[in-house]
């Protein structure tokens, strides 16, 4: 007891603004350690309401609502026709660069804007010069030569960080496609604030917190580690002044915290907006905001002071704001990640630790913004699946899936284990404890073309150039897993190194150059950093391999002897069908490459970590890829994520995602992405079928361990008539590899990407 | 109970409509019908299939029981005709049994007498396919006459086993009413059936039939529409029947 008082009174002095008496914006809340110090979750634990009901509660859209959105989809409707819909060429984007913008401003409850006008792209050149130019200049427009010339002379960016550093081996794995998508010219993203910090404690307190973090490392030895930190935290600290000089210029004093549901989402919405002014990043997720906010809006309805047909309205502005976040991309980059993306994952539902659901009705609600606006890519939202949560909301969930194909589920009894239950997904499947953790994001390796490589002793099958080690070839007219095991062990060795080294050079410029302060401001001083590998080409290689040891795979030459084709005799079982001959060769190849990244040296001691993840970049991987031993041929797409090869899958969805579950989040704690695929009539008969079968279907794929799962649910047919007439299908969403794309937005390959894929119950 | 060898065209472990929750589906080759309708032609061989053996399967199903758990899901036997290797259907649902998963079988029952009633008895549900009830009718559709099937249904009353009737709504082949009507009564007097499914013909197998090089009799008959599906239910819905 005495210790405990001890300790609240050093907190006191030390955090003024944790005295005893909270402000007003408190009152009704149970108090806790979280009044002490900056402790979200467990102002969550302390105060959400769990629903274990149905949907009957639910509100549709207010006529403001409605109208508001029509104007967005306007908006769009041009965006579509021209691309980019507008685009700022001089103003270098900052928290406080532009004035408030609005659609309707009488009209909308939650406001603020990236630029002085929606949907107009800002310009933010910190990544890299030659990317803001390349983008502005493909859609037409042309980088102010006053700006131009801030970079080209006095300020260096990401980019040019990354190429002072950059070893000439890195480049040529680069430019040959065998390590592809690093950040290294553009933001890394897949960084969470804690923007649910900004409502609860409001910006004054969270500075005053900073400043006392500041403090902390006076009597430090001052090493670099601590005078980075410093100097980052000084960084915070402004970056939360601005924030706070944007609310004020919206009209708001978000320096208190929030005191009712309105403010609480406008107050989070303004931290989140902060950061998508300041990082056209990767990924720029929301986090996990729902039963939070749910805490506030509960309050206001038990207040009366609000209606579930207005809850529902603030949602459904908050909702439409999110969906409208865009960036200023190249033709380069929309080929990796088509559809425009930018991962605004909000992560919903889930279970707590002590057993109680993490399901609020606001996890409804914001479900319920794809019926009351439509189907749409953005938010990317994420259900944290748990066999444990409440049947009413599990079937909500499959009819929203079977209605839109916008959602996708993760494994939320696998992942509690891991990272608790105040967790978030960055990104399509990376999972991390909001406010405490954030990765180095790493695209990914190619490790079919790795086989490749192996084959032909680091000749390059497309260039013909050395890339990888000189090394001995396979000289033999047919390929026998013997001979090819270790020559592909030893190029796994160099791949390992080589990517590892090059996103060092990439995140320890990133720090330097485009530094993330605002989302960084609303983490804790101390964090946990990963280094988030990944690979690619997964099913290609396990196949591949099936294919050498249970068939004959001859190599077909080209001029120069180089192996450039196969032609494969006889059957051989491929991943997908739960046959552990081929999907412990799947495993097997996953661990191994994790084991050769946890020997690399990683820049700030990041923790090494993988995925299993594509995005769409399955095609372009496909593309820089020669034909593989498992029949696969040059230029065709992989298989996005962990998802077995298209068409290879023969026994069905539950033994494809019997194959998936094998694969150990253990050796992959970034994620394991799956896409699924069904068509309505192989779910059941009726609606009510269809519901019932969908949830037991996750709930098996999560029994057994399943990571991820995307979920589409239509038919081939309506893909094609989309292909066709673009103009019919506005709001088609469609869920690619961890995220979800609105299908006319894809560009044609990707398209006929999509189409090709394994639909269940299509026979 | 010794494995047993069988012929199977396929396996399918997403199934959703062949059964309460979600099935694994073993397609056995080789029927005695030749219907005109099959969408499925590819399975009317027994020989068209793969030997398969019936331990390897079971163990193969084993691994689905959480899927099986979630929604009173388990086995379908489907093809073909399950009827027509009865030892294998045997051993299949005797394994399914000391498992404790669900098992159902789909069928015309024409080829049930060959079965023993402790065969009959370890099958949890049956799909019973009522093609039609006049004769003529039924003899045109399936090329075989009604008479087992009807038999198979009150053997199935007998042993109290539940049923769900199936009936495919052919516009111009079986669709009269009186053909609709008569299965709809026979079905409504029967003590055990717990649901009638009516299935309106699609063309879905029409490719089937030609990449076998076989002309496909039913090239010019249309699908009901939803009106007309919905006409038929009504007259299983008359007769007290839950209809889906």
């Amino acid at each position: 007891m005495g210790v405990h008082q001890n300790i609240d009174k050093a907190n006191a002095d030390t955090l003024p603004f944790l005295k005893e008496d909270g402000p007003k914006a408190y009152a009704g809340f149970k108090k806790g350690d979280w009044n002490k110090e900056i402790d979200v979750r467990n102002f969550i634990q302390l105060n959400y309401t769990p629903y274990e009901g149905a949907d009957d509660f639910l509100a549709g859209p207010t006529e403001a609502t409605t109208k508001l959105w029509d104007a967005v989809l306007e908006l769009m409707k041009e965006e579509n026709k021209k691309g980019v819909l507008d685009a700022d060429t001089e103003v270098v984007s900052s928290i406080v660069s532009h004035a408030p913008g609005y659609i309707n401003k009488d009209l909308e409850k939650i406001v603020g804007l990236q630029t002085d006008a929606p949907l107009k792209r800002a310009l933010m050149p910190y990544g890299g010069l030659k990317m803001a130019v390349a983008a502005l200049e493909s859609n037409g427009y042309k980088l102010s030569e006053k700006t131009a010339e801030i970079f080209q002379k006095h300020r260096k960016t990401h980019n040019d960080g990354v190429f002072d550093v950059y070893t000439p081996e890195i480049r040529r794995a680069r430019s040959a496609g065998i390590v592809t998508g690093l950040p290294d010219a553009y933001g890394r993203g897949r960084i969470i604030g804690d923007y649910r910090r900004v409502a609860l404690y409001g910006i004054d307190k969270l500075m005053e917190d900073k400043k006392a973090q500041h403090a902390s490392l006076d009597g430090n030895v001052l090493n670099e580690e601590t005078l980075r930190l410093r100097e980052e935290i000084s960084e915070q600290y402004r970056s939360l002044a601005e924030l706070k000089e944007m609310g004020a210029a919206h009209g708001f004093d978000i320096g208190r915290p929030a005191e009712n549901a309105q403010e609480a989402i406008q107050w989070l919405y303004l931290g989140y907006l902060a950061a998508i002014k300041e990082q056209n990043g990767a990924a720029m997720s929301l986090g996990r905001t729902t039963t939070f906010l749910d805490i506030y809006i509960q309050r206001d309805l038990d207040k009366g002071v609000i209606t579930e047909a207005e809850a529902q309205e603030l949602m459904d502005h908050f909702v439409m704001k999110l969906r409208m976040v865009r960036f200023m991309r190249t033709p380069d980059y929309n080929a990796l990640f088509s559809g425009d993306p930018v991962w605004v994952t909000e992560s919903i539902g889930g279970m707590g630790i002590d057993g109680r659901t993490l399901v609020t009705k606001s996890s409804f609600r914001v479900l319920q913004t794809l019926i009351n606006l439509g189907p749409a890519p953005e938010p990317n939202l994420t259900v944290l699946w748990s066999e444990h949560m409440p049947k009413g909301f599990k079937d909500y969930c499959s009819k929203v899936s079977i209605e839109t194909s916008s959602v996708q589920y993760e494994n939320d009894d696998l992942m509690r284990r891991y990272w608790g239950d105040d967790y978030g997904i960055a990104c399509c499947v990376s999972a991390m404890r909001i406010g405490k953790q954030m990765q180095f994001f790493g695209a990914r390796a190619n490790l079919a073309k790795a086989m490749l490589y192996a084959i032909n002793g680091g000749i390059d099958e497309k260039t013909g150039k050395q890339v990888g080690p000189k090394a001995h070839p396979i000289t033999g007219d047919v390929l026998e897993w013997e001979e090819l095991e270790p020559l592909y062990d030893q190029m796994l060795d160099w791949i390992a190194k080589v990517y590892v080294q090059a996103l060092n050079c990439i995140h320890f410029s990133h720090d330097k150059y485009n530094y993330e302060r605002v989302e960084m401001a609303l983490h804790d001083r101390d964090i946990l950093r990963t280094m988030a590998c990944g690979i690619a080409g997964l099913s290609v290689v396990a196949d591949s391999i099936s294919a050498i040891k249970n068939a004959k795979v001859k190599i077909i030459r080209n001029d120069e002897g180089l192996a450039v084709d196969y032609e494969v005799e006889g059957d051989f079982p491929c991943f997908g069908n739960n046959d552990d001959s081929v999907d412990v060769i799947a495993e097997d190849i996953m661990k191994k490459f994790m084991g050769k990244i946890r020997n690399q040296p990683m820049y700030r001691n990041a923790t090494p970590t993988q995925s299993v993840l594509t995005i769409t970049s399955n095609v372009v991987y496909g593309k820089k890829t020669g034909s593989t031993p498992d029949g696969r041929k040059a230029g065709e797409p992989f298989a996005p994520g962990a998802n077995p090869m298209h068409g290879r899958d023969q026994k069905g969805a539950v033994a494809s995602m019997k194959s998936l579950c094998k694969l150990p989040y253990e050796d992959s704690q970034d994620g394991i992405s799956y896409t699924f695929s069904i068509i309505p009539g192989a779910l059941g008969k009726d609606e009510a079928e269809r519901i019932d079968n969908l949830s037991h279907l996750l709930d098996g794929y999560m029994h057994d361990m399943g990571h991820h799962i995307n979920v589409n649910v239509f038919d081939r047919k309506t893909l094609e008539d989309a292909m066709e007439h673009p103009e019919l299908y506005p709001q088609l969403t469609v869920r690619v590899s961890g995220y979800a794309v609105n299908f006319i937005k894809l560009t044609k390959e990707q398209q006929l990407d999509v189409i090709n894929r394994t639909f269940h119950g299509q026979r | 109970m010794q494995d047993t060898m069988g012929y199977v065209h396929s396996v399918e472990t997403g199934g959703t409509v062949d059964g309460p929750g979600l099935r694994y589906i073993v397609f056995t080759s080789g029927c005695p019908l030749r219907c005109l309708y099959c969408h499925n032609p590819d399975t009317l061989k027994l020989k068209a299939g793969k030997q398969s053996s019936a331990y390897e399967l079971l163990k193969d199903i084993s691994t689905y029981r959480s899927y099986f758990e979630t929604g009173g899901g388990g086995l379908t036997v489907s093809g073909g005709e399950p009827m027509a290797q009865k030892e294998f259907l045997k051993t299949l649902l005797w394994g399914c049994n000391q498992m404790g998963v669900h098992t159902t079988v789909d069928t015309s029952g024409y080829l049930h007498a060959n079965l023993d009633d402790e065969t009959i008895d370890m099958a949890d549900l049956y799909l019973l396919d009522i093609k039609s009830w006049v004769p003529e009718t039924y003899k045109k559709v399936t090329g075989v006459e009604v008479g087992p099937t009807l038999e198979f249904a009150k053997r199935l009353e007998r042993m109290d086993k539940d049923v769900w009737i199936r009936f495919v709504l052919v516009p111009g082949l079986t669709d009269a009413p009186e053909n609709v009507e008569g299965v709809a009564k026979f079905v409504s007097e029967l003590g055990n059936v717990k649901r009638v499914d009516v299935l309106p013909f699609h063309k879905m197998g029409e490719h089937k039939w030609q990449s076998m090089g076989k002309s496909y009799q039913l090239k010019d008959t249309r699908e009901p529409t939803a009106e007309e599906t919905e006409a038929a239910k009504d007259t299983f819905r008359k007769y007290g029947l839950d209809v889906h």
